[in-house]
């Protein structure tokens, strides 16, 4: 099990401290174009829970091929790129672009504002994706959608080598004076109020497809890791939580033993896969 | 700057109220008070992300920070009492330059917070000039004894001479109007945060001309880095 950063939880030229404790670092999504982002207020703090609008501020895909990604390869860490866009050739033209660069893995975000969100659309884009580039292809899904796994088959078929699992929900948190605290309005809800719904769509896509899957929603403990690896997750992503604990990949990873014996296994390895609901055993029983 | 890794636990050695503020006294373990103007990010009690303050007063041995409940987290701060730990991450950011040759510190409300410490660092009693937007407010006042102090509706910027080094910290109005008084003082801005060292970009202001990380560039800016929006001159 690799801990991994969630995209948009960690700059790791800002913080390389903390980028060196994980296993693989996560860019913040790159769009074609350079993004400023939302205005502020861009964050608000829920019940076990956090909304964030910032909106995919970045320095778009030139800027970042050119300054960005050659000092986060001197980082000494695995570089995943996360990439965005608002149609399936936005994406595919960054993929080629990263095809030849330090770039590790490619983390599809196909949970971006003004994206269609249905199986086909993200199934289009992780294939014209497929034919740009021989790097590794992540999509990183929304729990959103009212079927995740048909999503994670769709993307599987159309050549995805793995999932990220899951994105932040849409939400909105109002102020004293009933009007919503974002400046955008509604924002992506994040931290241990997403557990439960990431563990999830974890479980499910990981029963639908064979594909690799890192989990995260909520994770701030060696447990919490577990968890995920228990319902299907072979890595795990680290997002909320790296705000209040920048020292957090190293104490989840320490606290993982422990949490490990407890429940009876020998290693997170072997907890894969263990947590096979109700559900699941009546379908495979029929 | 520290380094970055968990949050070091801090004991509660005191906490007083001062007008509607709460003086939360730390025990300093291993942490360096750092530059003042500079924040600290307390974990607040039941919440999930921890308070940005900047440091008031770095007594022997210990760290204050002065805290206006305003919110869940300020008011589980407000509510700690001697003896219970707190995790504790900084100091974070920026803070005020100190070689500056004739010092005047102006603070709005909260604002006078970094000002104690600040005078400490400064030395020679710096000129200190403060509003409050109420007589209890004012009682923080006793912080920084010999101060000039103002009452609404009366502002600071009525007794600020602009030929002297404006270091400041207050509400955002009242920094928009130093800025203009003082194009060379250092303001102190403030802004929502999550993490205080750039991974979540919550914090931006337009810096510069563009929406900049607060946690990362400031909080302590030279005035002609923001811009002074037209209503605020106005």
């Amino acid at each position: 099990m690799r801990i991994l950063n969630a995209s948009g939880c960690l700059d790791a030229l800002a913080a390389p401290e903390v980028a060196a404790q994980l296993d693989a670092f996560v860019t913040k999504t790159v769009t074609p174009l350079p993004r400023e982002g939302s205005a502020p207020p861009r964050i608000a703090e829920t019940a076990h829970g956090m909304l964030n609008a910032i909106g995919l501020a970045n320095p778009g895909r030139e800027r970042f091929l050119a300054e960005h990604l050659p000092k986060l390869s001197l980082l000494g860490v695995p570089i995943w790129v996360s990439v965005g866009g608002f149609t399936a050739a936005d994406y595919a033209e960054t993929c080629s672009a990263l095809d030849r660069s330090e770039a590790a893995v490619i983390e599809l975000n196909l949970s971006c504002p003004n994206v269609d969100e249905a199986a086909d659309s993200a199934a289009e884009i992780v294939a014209a994706c497929r034919s740009a580039t021989e790097l590794p292809l992540y999509a990183k899904l929304s729990a959103a959608h009212p079927d995740i796994a048909e999503v994670a088959r769709a993307v599987a078929a159309a050549g995805a080598d793995g999932l990220s699992l899951v994105n932040t929900l849409r939400a909105v948190a109002l102020d004293r004076r009933l009007r919503p605290v974002l400046a955008r309005g509604s924002g992506g809800l994040s931290g241990p109020a997403l557990k439960p719904v990431a563990l999830y769509a974890v479980s499910v896509c990981h029963e639908a497809t064979s594909l690799p899957i890192v989990g995260m929603g909520g994770i701030e403990s060696g447990r919490d890791a577990l968890e995920f690896v228990a319902c299907g997750a072979r890595d795990v992503a680290l997002g909320t939580v790296l705000f209040a604990d920048p020292g957090a990949p190293v104490r989840v990873r320490a606290e993982l033993a422990a949490a490990c014996t407890e429940a009876g296994v020998a290693s997170a390895d072997d907890a894969r896969g263990l947590a096979k609901s109700p559900e699941t055993e009546a379908k495979v029983s029929a | 700057m520290q380094r970055l890794g968990s949050p070091s636990r801090h004991r509660v050695t005191g906490s007083e109220r001062i007008g509607p503020y709460t003086l939360l006294r730390l025990e300093r373990g291993g942490l360096d008070p750092g530059v003042p103007g500079q924040f600290f990010l307390l974990q607040a009690p039941g919440r999930l992300l921890p308070r940005p303050f900047s440091l008031c007063l770095a007594p022997p041995g210990e760290l204050a920070f002065l805290v206006d409940p305003i919110g869940p987290g300020t008011q589980a701060l407000c509510e700690l009492r001697a003896g219970e730990e707190i995790g504790v991450l900084g100091p974070l950011g920026h803070g005020y330059r100190l070689d500056v040759p004739r010092p005047l510190l102006v603070g709005g409300g909260i604002g006078i917070a970094p000002l104690p410490y600040l005078a400490e660092q400064l030395g020679g009693s710096p000129p200190v000039v403060l509003g409050f937007r109420s007589a209890e407010y004012a009682e923080a006042a006793v912080l920084l004894p010999g101060a000039e102090i103002v009452v609404d509706p009366v502002l600071v910027t009525e007794l600020i001479d602009p030929d002297r080094d404006v270091l400041a910290c207050g509400p955002e109005p009242m920094l928009h109007a130093l800025a203009e008084l003082c194009p060379t003082a250092q303001l102190a801005w403030e802004a929502r945060m999550a993490c205080g060292y750039g991974a979540c970009y919550g914090c931006v202001v337009e810096i510069d001309g563009a929406l900049k990380r607060l946690c990362l560039e400031g909080p302590v800016l030279d005035a002609a880095r923001v811009r002074v929006p037209a209503e605020a001159v106005a």
